[in-house]
């Protein structure tokens, strides 16, 4: 490795890295989003793995150069498989002091940060918290610190333009992305075209921010910076064919189409906005030619009402909302479990009770989805793991649901909403068709008349001649479905509610470790957005020779028919969460193992470290 | 391909359940207007859905011979709407007590209303709480005893019709459940109507608060207390057809004069015009106490329904991209092979 003594010069020869982890920060109006997007992309066309995680403040304009104004994107590239967004940041480009005094925690040791001069007024120090200019003390000893005036050098990079000095300092963002994409090696040309096409109405603009962008580059070719790090990050071992980076919402979003599609459903939509679910609405509103309907309703009550209103009139009714919306949807959830109707609702959980840390990723609805709702109400709950998991977990949920006549919860969190990873594009014609059949005849029809196997009711939708028929909250008549207050016939349809849901482990794969052995010392058990900081940590401890697997559950409820028997072969379970022990609660209570928890509720997902010292620590208990 | 259908009759609309309401509750006059009413409209049993809460008159769907969803409290309308962007087709109607919808649902009915879904609204208006055994409702009057009010309700109630207008519904009426003339017609005309037709119904809980509309109910006072509306017609009311009601001059208020009176002529009584709304607005504010009850279809203005909005939107955008592949949007934007 070269060391940063080594003379910096134009061939200066690059460090190479297995891996590295970048994080732009800045203020909410600086654009790291923007600049974290079009990295991803330029990192993704280079042939490398990574994992994104944006992280922004819940005020949509906080005051200038505050500390909770500070939005920033991470991104862990690499040469191997990238499971998380990193646990210490490699390379921090702060935009200003609020940035740095926020993620400096994050750096790690001898990283590498690049500060811009140019922000770095006694009055955003001030403000950011510091006593003292940083760049002056001692704080940052232990870190290589490349002071650059970004501002100053893009206002004369983007002269020409003749833009008005507010206009002019917002290619910040670019004249620095222009500096990263040196020091990494990385292509500016999608970049180059993405602003072409974004700014395409105003050409002054993209111009602007195209010579911003390469001035940065310029800078950092020609600049004899004595500190001015440069890296390769070879491409990664990646399985062949067609990729492309996709976030969760997306990937959910064309789940739910590929499944309608298969199901041959259209699609009704019915969402009230709320974060971080929104995505959802925004990308399903622009899929209208492929027969989604969406419908922005009133509330979160209208909206889960008129997708269950879509589903009885024979579309596939889906809803998507955060926690505290899905609070409000469950009376009417439990009517959809009540009439046997399918329904998708997606729930991208967020942090906190209430309104909680609405920008910030939790995984604590899991008692919510599985037990949230008055009286014996079951349904199927599903997890995605990563963005691009978000699609087969999607058509999965459009399956049970249709199959089995029967709501779906399928929990995202904040955090795989809104990140991006490179994506193996599926071919969706090779995902086999579950065509749904609606009932016609009606030679011996009643609205619960059930099919034998799957204990679904039939569907038979207005507009159908001869099947008319109503259907309520109200208890049903086994053998009629009308109304019944019988007490006998109460438990009966109770048990058969249950029965069909518990049924359902039947038709989902077998349980198996993604790592390791399927018995052995410890099983880490994880569900969710969980799944990278938990395969890195069992890998690492693997590496070392001890018998712990990785089990990571999609199917939440209900659980994996060898599930119980699984664990059974372990002398430890243990369940890292970004809860309190929600999952290990229902591990003791369905299999009687004593499971335990790693619990983290920070609002910030797990490092691979946290998890890796949680079971080392219980190798050795 | 035209099939001539059967002639349907009221009976070929009514279930075999047995019917629950407690012996001379108004629902059952109600049911049975509708009931008859069904076939004069040509509707057809399985293109028709009856939506409805929870109360007592949202029992109504398990009476009606046609596809029904019996849901949750306050929620009918929005249900409805889903129902409706799905398939159009149908024929809609949301039934609901007046807790259902201007109490816990009077946030759906507002966007129900606004949004012009193309539903009949009833509101089974008997100014208390039946199901749940007779507490005050949005509706009851300042004073109401109610077991939750022992001294008396210190509310000041909401008026269906008055709600309907401020929400920006384009077709309100009123009716009243014994009269098995005029509610007939008030059913036709807001299933005429393309859009949200709310229609209100005075309907007496014999229970929990009997008579209350006697006031103007009451055959003996009726002709007196009630202006029966008709677009194009003056408002002409009591017992000698001699009354009428008459913009107050210099205010924004009717008056009732008689013809023959002061220098009251035919001439100074008001005409209806069903497509103002001001005036309809006037008609649904006039106090009880001192003016009658308007009646009939107090304000009919159609204007382009929700769904069409919705649904025309989307086959355009189906007509522009014929060919829309799955396959091909997954592909779009960057991509890259390995
Ligand atoms: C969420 C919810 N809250 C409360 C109730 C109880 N509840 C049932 S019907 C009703 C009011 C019924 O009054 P109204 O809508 O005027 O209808 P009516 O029975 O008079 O026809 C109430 C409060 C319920 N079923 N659900
Ligand atoms: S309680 Fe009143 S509204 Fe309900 S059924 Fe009896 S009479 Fe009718």
């Amino acid at each position: 490795m070269a060391s940063s003594a080594a003379v910096a010069e134009i061939s200066a020869p690059r460090e190479a890295r297995e891996s590295v982890v970048v994080r732009f920060a800045g203020d909410s109006g600086d654009g790291m989003q923007l600049t974290g997007g079009q990295f991803t992309q330029a990192t993704a066309l280079a042939g490398n793995d990574l994992a994104t995680f944006p992280d922004f403040p819940a005020e949509i304009r906080a005051p200038t150069g505050t500390t909770f104004g500070v939005s920033s994107f991470q991104i862990n590239f690499g040469s191997r498989r990238i499971k998380t967004s990193g646990d210490a940041i490699d390379v921090l480009v702060a935009m200003n002091p609020a940035a740095l005094k926020v993620e400096l925690p994050n750096v790690r040791e001898g990283g590498v940060i690049v500060a811009d001069v140019g922000s770095f007024s006694e009055r955003n120090i001030k403000r950011a918290g510091f006593a003292a200019n940083p760049l002056e003390d001692k704080t940052l000893d232990a870190y290589r610190v490349v002071e650059i005036d970004v501002s100053a050098l893009t206002m004369e990079a983007v002269k020409e333009s003749g833009l008005g000095k507010k206009d002019a300092l917002r290619c910040k963002n670019f004249w620095t992305l222009g500096l990263v994409y040196w020091m990494y090696g990385r292509d500016r040309k999608a970049t180059v075209d993405w602003l072409n096409g974004k700014f395409a109405k105003r050409p002054d603009l993209a111009a602007a921010n195209i010579a911003a962008l390469n001035a940065g580059h310029a800078f950092g070719e020609t600049a004899e910076l004595d500190d001015m790090p440069s890296y390769s990050v070879a491409a990664a071992e990646i399985a062949p064919g067609q990729y492309r980076t996709v976030s969760g919402g997306e990937a959910l979003a064309w789940g739910l189409v590929a499944g309608a599609n298969k199901a041959g459903l259209e699609i009704m939509f019915g969402s009230y906005p709320i974060t971080p679910a929104s995505p959802l609405l925004h990308i399903l509103s622009r899929l209208k030619q492929f027969g989604v309907v969406t419908f922005q309703a009133e509330d979160e009550i209208a909206a889960v009402c008129s997708a269950i209103g879509a589903s009885f009139a024979g579309h596939l009714g889906i809803t998507s909302s955060s926690g505290p919306g899905i609070a409000l949807k469950g009376e009417a959830i439990g009517l959809a479990i009540s009439t046997e109707l399918p329904l998708v609702v997606v729930n991208s959980q967020r942090a906190g009770p209430s309104t909680g840390l609405p920008t910030k990723t939790e995984q604590s609805d899991l008692y919510q989805a599985v037990y949230g709702r008055n009286a014996d109400a079951p349904l199927v709950v599903l997890a995605s793991r990563s963005p691009s998991d978000c699609f087969e977990t999607a058509v999965e949920a459009v399956r049970l649901a249709t199959k089995y006549m029967t709501p779906v919860m399928l929990l995202t969190d904040g955090y795989i909403a809104n990140a991006a990873e490179p994506w193996l594009i599926p071919d969706v014609d090779k995902i086999p068709p579950f065509n749904v059949t609606f009932r016609t005849d009606p030679e011996g029809f009643h609205p619960f008349v059930r099919d034998e196997k799957t204990l679904a009711r039939n569907w038979a939708v207005p507009g159908t001649p001869g099947l008319e028929h109503r259907i309520g909250g109200i208890e049903k008549a086994y053998g009629s479905g009308h109304i019944s207050y019988d007490a006998a016939n109460h438990q009966k349809m109770t048990d058969t509610r249950k029965a069909k849901i518990d049924g359902i482990a039947n038709d989902i794969p077998e349980q198996i470790p993604e790592q390791g052995e399927s018995s052995g010392k410890i099983a880490v058990v994880g569900w969710g957005s969980t799944f990278g900081p938990i395969d890195r940590a069992v890998s690492n401890v693997r590496a070392d020779g001890h018998a712990v697997s990785h089990i990571h559950l999609r199917h939440i409820w209900p659980m994996p028919r060898n599930l119980g028997a699984l664990l059974a072969n372990f002398d430890k379970v243990l369940v890292p969460e970004m809860n309190t022990g929600q999952l290990v609660t229902v591990l003791r209570a369905e299999y009687l193992v004593p499971a335990e928890r790693v619990s983290k509720v920070s609002g910030q997902p797990f490092k691979i470290g946290e998890i890796e010292g949680a079971i080392r620590a219980h190798l050795e208990a | 391909m035209n099939v001539v259908p059967e002639q349907l009759t009221a009976k070929d609309f009514a279930t075999d359940q047995e019917v629950r309401w407690c012996p001379g509750c108004g629902d059952y006059a109600i049911l049975k207007a509708l009931q008859r009413t069904m076939p004069e409209i040509g509707a057809t049993p399985e293109k028709t859905v009856f939506v409805s809460g929870i109360g007592c008159a949202a029992r109504f769907p398990y009476y009606m011979e046609t596809y029904g969803f019996h849901t949750i409290h306050g929620r009918a309308p929005a249900f409805a709407t889903g129902i409706k962007l799905s398939n159009p087709d149908l024929d809609i109607w949301v039934v609901g007590g007046d807790g259902d919808m201007l109490s816990i649902g009077g946030n759906h009915l507002l966007h129900a209303l606004r949004r012009n879904v193309d539903l009949q609204i009833l509101i089974f208006n008997n100014e208390i709480y039946g199901l749940t055994k007779g507490q005050y409702s949005p509706t009851s009057r300042i004073g109401t005893r109610s077991p939750s009010t022992p001294q008396g309700s210190v509310e000041a109630p909401v008026s269906a019709a008055l709600f309907a207008l401020g929400s920006g519904a384009r077709f309100v009426a009123r009716s009243v459940d014994t009269d098995q003339k005029h509610l007939p017609v008030m059913f036709k005309r807001a299933h005429a109507h393309r859009g949200a037709s709310l229609l209100e119904i005075f309907q007496n809980c014999i229970v929990y608060n009997d008579g209350v509309f006697d006031g103007f109910k009451d055959p003996s006072v009726a002709a007196d207390r009630q202006v029966r509306v008709e677009h194009g017609q003056p408002m002409i009311f009591g017992k000698e057809k001699n009354r009428g009601l008459r913009l107050r001059p210099g205010a924004f208020e009717f008056e009732a004069v008689t013809i023959g009176e002061n220098g009251v002529t035919a001439e100074d009584i008001a005409i209806h015009d069903e497509t103002n709304r001001v005036m309809a607005t006037l008609l649904a504010s006039m106090d009880p106490d001192t003016l009658p009850v308007a009646l009939g279809v107090l304000y009919c203005n159609p204007a382009p329904t929700y769904e069409t909005g919705v649904l025309s939107q989307a086959a355009d955008v189906r007509a522009k991209s014929p060919n829309a592949n799955l396959n091909k949007l997954l592909r779009s934007g960057y991509t890259w092979t390995v």
